[in-house]
């Protein structure tokens, strides 16, 4: 074939160029700082009081705008190539379906007699995929424009987030296995960057390297499934493969991998698919944070809050559910989890995912900071999509993938907008403190654009011409450890007044989270889990099905409940501390403003409407209205597998319906009635305090001690380890000691030899020893301590034999 | 038959005479002038880089068997040979070997203490490099295996860190101890084969066609063979290093001179390797499918060698996980990389072996591809040791501590290593995308089949790589900036960025498309793995 790009084969190549070239751009052309002195008043960023005096590098103004240029150049290619492959896609009858794919590929590495080629594939999933990523990576940029605007690192954040664009659009758009792997760890350096990019601060430092080596514990066992399928797929077609097609869409080989014996734990029974299977799952479980290796995330929140956003709902974790959703056939294979038939893989999703969603939720009631609860809810709700995935409800746990992209990335932005905001209170109140000024007067306009004004305030400011100065000006609390905290909803309180726009937009991302019946889009994907898990369920008496139904149930309750607590801790009542009331974004016609809001409304649009796509059609009303020829998604994404594992629509049921109606009000009604109805007043205790028994309160504040359990169980005992075993006690204690041991008994015997031949010799009488005194004087000459004579000495000999061989070439040569 | 003439000479005779001819050129320029000696001796190492990426490239892939071949008497009464040539696994060393050494000598601008001597060094020990890797025949695969240690010690002695004394005495001492191994190992394959002929050899001398039947000094065919098999084993292992034999290696990287570092890590330790497929694979094939029994335990010679393969990336990683000092630290992730080639030789070695004694093998793609994955990875290792040496020299250069205790924080004051730093490290750790994942994945590929638990157990190595590079990264680059350094030059010099740029390049390219080097080691692979 050959490379044509207007060919609908090759297009999705282009997909994820755009933002890596971004990244390449920004980081070899537009990346430019420049050193100014940090004053005391200038420090940088406030990253560090020490700094006074020295000179720092701080981003040029052009290196500002055409790193947001270029960034935004690249997530818009992303976005329009990707629109034009979606309806490309869309247009085809029963895409996915036998050859019904845009696919091609090239020959990457030669081994043996055969190839193994990369290329693209766009079937249904990839479809979906296209058109939610994309969207949720233009909001996130946009958003950072505003959020960014007084980093000193700007540029670096643009690169870095562009790379992190492009490695998840790479992961979407692979059409193998392996390259899906290569986007699963470019993104993982990504976040691990991002999570660190305020790397002066301890705390993300920590946070990052968390997040890297967590995932890399997963990572490495799923390296090792990718290897067997690789092997596997040798020993099926005579030649290894990992592109999806020929491992998912061949029932023959998902057959044959479900009845060959694995190669390790063949023993416990398990068959090659399940091993693989699994250790593809936990690579999934380290990724989207899944118990036990959910630790990283909620720190992951020392990043800046586009990359919270782009973590949890556009990329990263979103990722690991992906990458199981796509490789769902072959956990399935051997098994029929819609008959009640379940495998290994699928059990472990079940049970891991039900047992995560619970968990999680449960200490997400018990936080203060804005961001984290979002964090133990982004785990819970991929706990949803996990289990989901486990009991077979395939479709459903991929719709609810997408909808939570939209309304997770909305909630993530809209909470990014609020610290902001508090932030900008903080910085007023800060000011003020300083000079006691009349805050309404402007005083710091010159400085900055985000204003203390509240939005109600006529006087707004376009956007001016930021002059140097201005970008030195930084909130110090998202750097520096000091006790003012511009995450914690306790200090919050009233900002619906102060900002609105994002009060609305987190409103709705919030419902949608809490499954707010028929209008928000979260409520029809849960919807579709809890159906297709009674009906298993009731129709077969699948044990697994219900306790996933149990669990799902109770977790969207405590869903329910935490995000009204947090919604009327944010913005209902009366503002808790002055931060709160001197809150704002600068008034709604300024940069920050535009560039933080717009994103929120667009993705507010979705968190809403998105979920109309899958209705089923036999819902009352709704159904008839919006799904009048069958369940949309339904039948789009069921092509992605072969026509004999789609699996059936679950039939309409009055239960499962109920129960969701009933889990998210009454858990919408009790957060109401706890923080709403009497808005919690400043210095007032969170009435959670009140009603849970001190110990399990603090047990869910400390997220049960996991951290702690692990730093005593991991950490330390690795460190111990490499530090006092390997290092000390093996290296240098015992192969260093034998070496050394060897090296005395040498020197012993040399010197023993040395002994008895001054012995004899002194017996023997003068002659010699004066003999050999003179030849020792002689040779003390030539050993004159001075290395360059050493050196000659060992050139001319290699001269003397580099003579040997050219005259023995020459000889040769001549005959 | 490829050829190609450099002025009427052999090109591969040409790669290894005009390095030690280059040395005595820089040694002779006048004392006073240093950079005198700095540029000859860069322009010398560039056109011997620059023929040999184009003897890299001007290899034929499709032909089989050795390329650029030069065989002319030499020391008839021995039976050796001036005998070069390489294969497409010569070939990716060679083209490593020419790449690094104008790097080093880049590097190596920076040292002001007999200069000239220095550089000269630097020059002769691409000689013996270059004259292992193109050798045919085992003399002359000895000699330069040897010769390569001399200005190696003596670049550790003279300008290395504080404790050079003990690092290149151990240095020294150790690889001559394996060394002596090998010379009896050789003397006796030459007299009981006739031969010292490498690809003769690796017909004759597995099938036990000797000359004087095999008998030597009355002792039988089979302890002939036990003894050279060990002879060679335990050099080798000392080179590459395999766990336990690996101590000498955090002390002479540690100690050694920038460029000593990137050329020991990036070139040297890959003579063991290269030993290890050139020679111990071909000439002993049924050795390393042979059992063992010890202590109760039966196992085969390559699962033993698997086994210690395993050990050197686990402990390798943990031991690198506990150093405190940059280049200790950059030392043991050798030991952990260069694990991976064993393993993947040691998969090799099975799949070899079984093919020679029955005559069939169920792991012939397996050894295939996990041979494939050692060569790829012994060049890869080269590029990202080589650059992580230089990264930590450069930083040490500037600060004169190398304890990472003393960083922190020096991504503030210097943006562009940090970046570099950063990009090394993880084509280090094997980042997708990069050089050093496609290696590792093909060894994990094909010993997986092979070795399965003892790969599944290597992963536990894999997750510490992580660990010792995320805190090199801490170290040196997070954290609250050491005001210590507050008047510090940090930034990189123009100079190292010029020397690590072609590494980076050659890491994402080699990370990206790695086919622009894969099939040429792939097709030699193949056909000896296939027998031909």
């Amino acid at each position: 074939m050959d490379i044509n790009f207007s060919d609908f084969n090759f297009l999705p190549w282009l997909i994820p160029i755009g933002p890596l070239l971004a990244f390449a751009i920004i980081t070899l052309i537009t990346n430019r700082s420049r050193m100014v002195p940090a004053t005391d008043h200038h420090e940088y960023g406030g990253h560090h009081p020490d700094y006074d005096g020295m000179e720092v590098p701080v981003v040029t103004p052009y290196s500002r705008v055409a790193s947001i240029v270029v960034g935004m150049a690249g997530a818009v290619a992303a976005w329009l190539i990707s629109m034009v492959v979606f309806f490309e896609a869309i247009a085809v009858e029963q895409l996915g379906l036998d050859d019904r794919i845009f696919a091609s590929s090239v020959d990457w590495l030669s081994l043996g007699t055969e190839v193994f080629r990369m290329g693209v594939l766009v079937d249904p999933l990839t479809t979906v995929m296209l058109f939610m990523v994309p969207i949720a990576v233009l909001c996130i940029f946009i958003y950072s424009i505003g959020y960014m605007a007084h980093d000193p690192r700007q540029a670096r954040f643009f690169s870095l987030i562009s790379l992190f664009a492009g490695a998840m659009l790479t992961l979407v758009v692979a059409d193998n296995l392996l390259l899906l792997f290569v986007g699963w760890e470019v993104m993982g350096l990504c976040s691990y960057m991002l999570i660190g990019f305020w790397f002066e601060k301890k705390s993300a430092y920590r946070a990052a390297i968390k997040a890297f080596t967590v995932t890399r514990v997963a990572d490495v066992i799923m390296l090792l499934g990718i290897a067997y399928l690789y092997a596997l797929t040798y020993d099926f077609y005579g030649f290894g493969t990992l592109n999806f097609r020929d491992v998912l869409y061949n029932a023959e080989f998902l057959d044959y991998a479900a009845s060959t014996n694995a190669i390790i734990f063949g023993g416990l029974g398990f068959s090659a698919a399940a091993v693989i299977g699994i250790f593809l799952i936990i690579g999934t479980i380290g990724k989207s944070a899944q118990f036990p290796f959910h630790v990283w995330l909620p720190d992951a929140m020392e990043g800046p809050t586009p990359v919270s956003a782009m973590i949890h709902a556009a990329a990263m974790v979103s990722a690991g559910i992906y990458a199981i959703v796509r490789m769902y056939p072959l956990f399935e294979a051997g098994g029929y989890p819609h008959g009640g038939e379940m495998t290994a893989p699928l059990m472990l999703m079940a049970v891991v995912g039900g047992f995560t969603a619970l968990f999680a939720a449960t200490i997400a009631v018990a936080q203060d900071d804005v961001k984290r609860v979002l964090a133990y809810s982004t785990i819970s709700q991929l706990g949803f999509m996990m289990a989901a995935l486990g009991i077979g409800a395939y479709i459903a746990a991929f719709f609810h993938l997408i909808t939570h992209a939209f309304f997770k990335a909305l909630l993530f932005m809209a909470s990014g907008s609020v610290i902001h905001a508090m932030e900008h209170g903080e910085h007023h109140v800060h000011e003020h403190h300083h000079a006691h000024d009349d805050h309404h007067a402007h005083h710091h306009d010159e400085e900055t654009p985000q204003d203390g004004t509240v939005p109600t305030d006529a006087e707004a400011h376009p956007p001016e011409e930021l002059e140097d100065q201005e970008y030195l000006e930084y909130p110090r609390s998202r750097l520096a450890d000091e006790p003012f905290d511009a995450q914690d909803m306790m200090n919050m309180g009233g900002l619906k007044d102060r900002i609105p726009v994002t009060a609305i937009t987190f409103a709705i991302g919030g419902l949608s989270l809490a499954g707010f019946p028929l209008i928000t889009a979260g409520f029809w994907s849960k919807d579709e889990i809890l159906a297709d898990a009674w009906y298993i369920f009731s129709g077969y008496g699948s044990g697994i099905h219900f306790f996933v139904f149990v669990m799902l149930a109770v977790a969207a309750f405590l869903t329910a409940f935490y995000t009204a607590r947090q919604l009327c801790l944010t913005f209902l009542g009366e503002p808790r501390t002055e931060e709160a009331k001197h809150a704002g974004l600068g008034g709604p016609r300024n940069v920050v403003s535009i560039t933080m809001q717009l994103p929120l409304i667009i993705l507010a649009f979705f968190a809403i409407f998105a979920g109309f796509i899958g209705v089923p059609p036999e819902f009352p009303i709704f159904g008839a209205v919006l799904s009048p020829e069958g369940n949309r998604f339904f039948d789009f994404v069921k092509y992605t597998l072969l026509v004999d594992m789609q699996p059936g629509k679950p039939p309409f049921n009055w239960i499962p319906v109920l129960a969701s109606f009933a889990v998210a009000l009454g858990g919408l009604a009790v957060g109401y009635w706890m923080y709403g109805r009497k808005p919690l007043e400043a210095g007032e205790e969170d009435p959670m305090k009140r009603i849970l028994p001190p110990p399990i309160y603090n047990l869910l504040r400390n997220k049960y001690y996991i951290d702690e359990l692990y730093q005593i169980i991991f950490v330390r005992p690795s460190q111990w380890f490499s530090r006092v075993v390997v290092s000390t006690f093996i290296d240098r204690g015992i192969i260093d000691g034998f070496i050394h041991l060897m090296a005395r008994i040498s020197n012993f015997i040399g010197d023993l030899l040395k002994a008895f031949n001054l012995w004899l010799i002194d017996g023997v009488g003068d002659g010699i020893p004066q003999g050999v005194g003179r030849f020792g004087y002689w040779l003390r000459r030539v050993q004159t301590g001075r290395v360059q004579q050493y050196l000659i000495l060992v050139l001319l000999a290699a001269l003397l034999i580099g003579l040997i061989l050219v005259v023995s070439t020459g000889l040769a040569a001549g005959g | 038959m490829q050829t190609l003439d450099v002025f009427g000479l052999d090109p591969l005779s040409v790669l290894i005479v005009a390095p030690a001819l280059g040395a005595l050129l820089v040694v002779a320029l006048p004392d006073n002038n240093k950079w005198l000696a700095r540029w000859v001796s860069l322009v010398i190492s560039l056109g011997i880089g620059l023929l040999a990426t184009i003897v890299f490239f001007e290899y034929d892939r499709t032909e089989p068997g050795y390329q650029f071949v030069t065989n002319v008497d030499w020391f008839n009464l021995i039976g050796a040979s001036w005998h070069v040539g390489i294969d497409g696994i010569s070939a990716s060393m060679v083209l490593l070997t020419g790449i690094l050494v104008p790097l080093a000598i880049l590097i190596s601008w920076e040292v002001e203490d007999l200069a000239k001597v220095h550089l000269a060094l630097i020059l002769f020990f691409q000689t013996g490099l270059m004259g292992v890797f193109v050798a045919l025949d085992l003399m002359i695969f000895f000699l330069f295996y040897e010769l390569s240690l001399v200005p190696i010690y003596f670049l550790i002695n003279q300008w290395g860190g504080k404790n050079r004394k003990y690092a290149s005495t151990k240095f020294f001492i150790y690889s001559m101890g394996g060394t002596l191994g090998m010379l009896l190992a050789t003397q006796l394959i030459g007299w009981t084969a006739g031969t010292f002929d490498i690809a003769e050899l690796s017909v004759i001398w597995p099938a036990g066609e000797y000359a004087n039947d095999g008998i030597f000094l009355g002792i039988s065919v089979a302890t002939v063979k036990a003894l050279t098999f060990i002879g060679f084993f335990i050099a080798f292992c000392i080179k590459v290093p395999v766990w336990p034999f690996h101590t000498w290696l955090p002390d002479a990287h540690g100690e050694a001179p920038t460029a000593g570092s990137m050329l020991l890590a990036g070139v040297m330790l890959k003579l063991g390797a290269y030993g290890f497929i050139r020679l111990v694979i071909p000439l002993f094939p049924d050795v390393w499918v042979s059992q063992i029994d010890l202590f109760g335990l039966a196992f085969t010679v390559a699962g033993l060698f698997a086994f210690l393969a395993m050990l050197g990336i686990v402990l390798g990683a943990f031991a690198a996980f506990g150093q405190n000092d940059i280049k200790r630290l950059v030392a043991y992730s050798s030991v952990n990389h260069m694990g991976f080639v064993a393993l993947g030789i040691a998969a090799m070695a099975v799949a070899y072996g079984q093919m020679y004694v029955d005559g069939a093998t169920a792991f012939g793609q397996d050894g295939i591809i996990a041979a494939n994955g050692a060569v790829l990875q012994m060049f890869n290792h080269g590029l990202s040791s080589a650059g992580m040496f230089l990264l930590a020299g450069a930083i040490y250069h500037k600060t004169h501590t190398r304890d990472l205790r003393d960083y922190g924080g020096l991504w503030v004051k210097a943006p562009i290593y940090g970046g570099v730093f950063i990009f090394t490290s993880m084509a280090s750790l094997g980042l997708p995308g990069l050089n050093g994942f496609v290696s590792e994945f093909l060894v994990v590929r094909g010993s997986w089949p092979v070795f399965t638990v003892l790969t599944a157990v290597s992963m536990v190595g894999l997750l510490f790589t992580g660990a010792y590079i995320l805190k090199g990264i801490r170290a040196t680059l997070h954290g609250p900036f050491n005001m210590r350094w507050r008047d510090t030059r940090l930034e990189i010099e123009v100079r190292e960025l010029i020397a690590i740029a072609p590494l980076m390049v050659l890491m994402l390219v080699t990370g990206i498309f790695p086919n622009w080097i894969l099939p040429i080691i792939n097709d030699s692979v193949t056909r000896m793995m296939n027998g031909f």
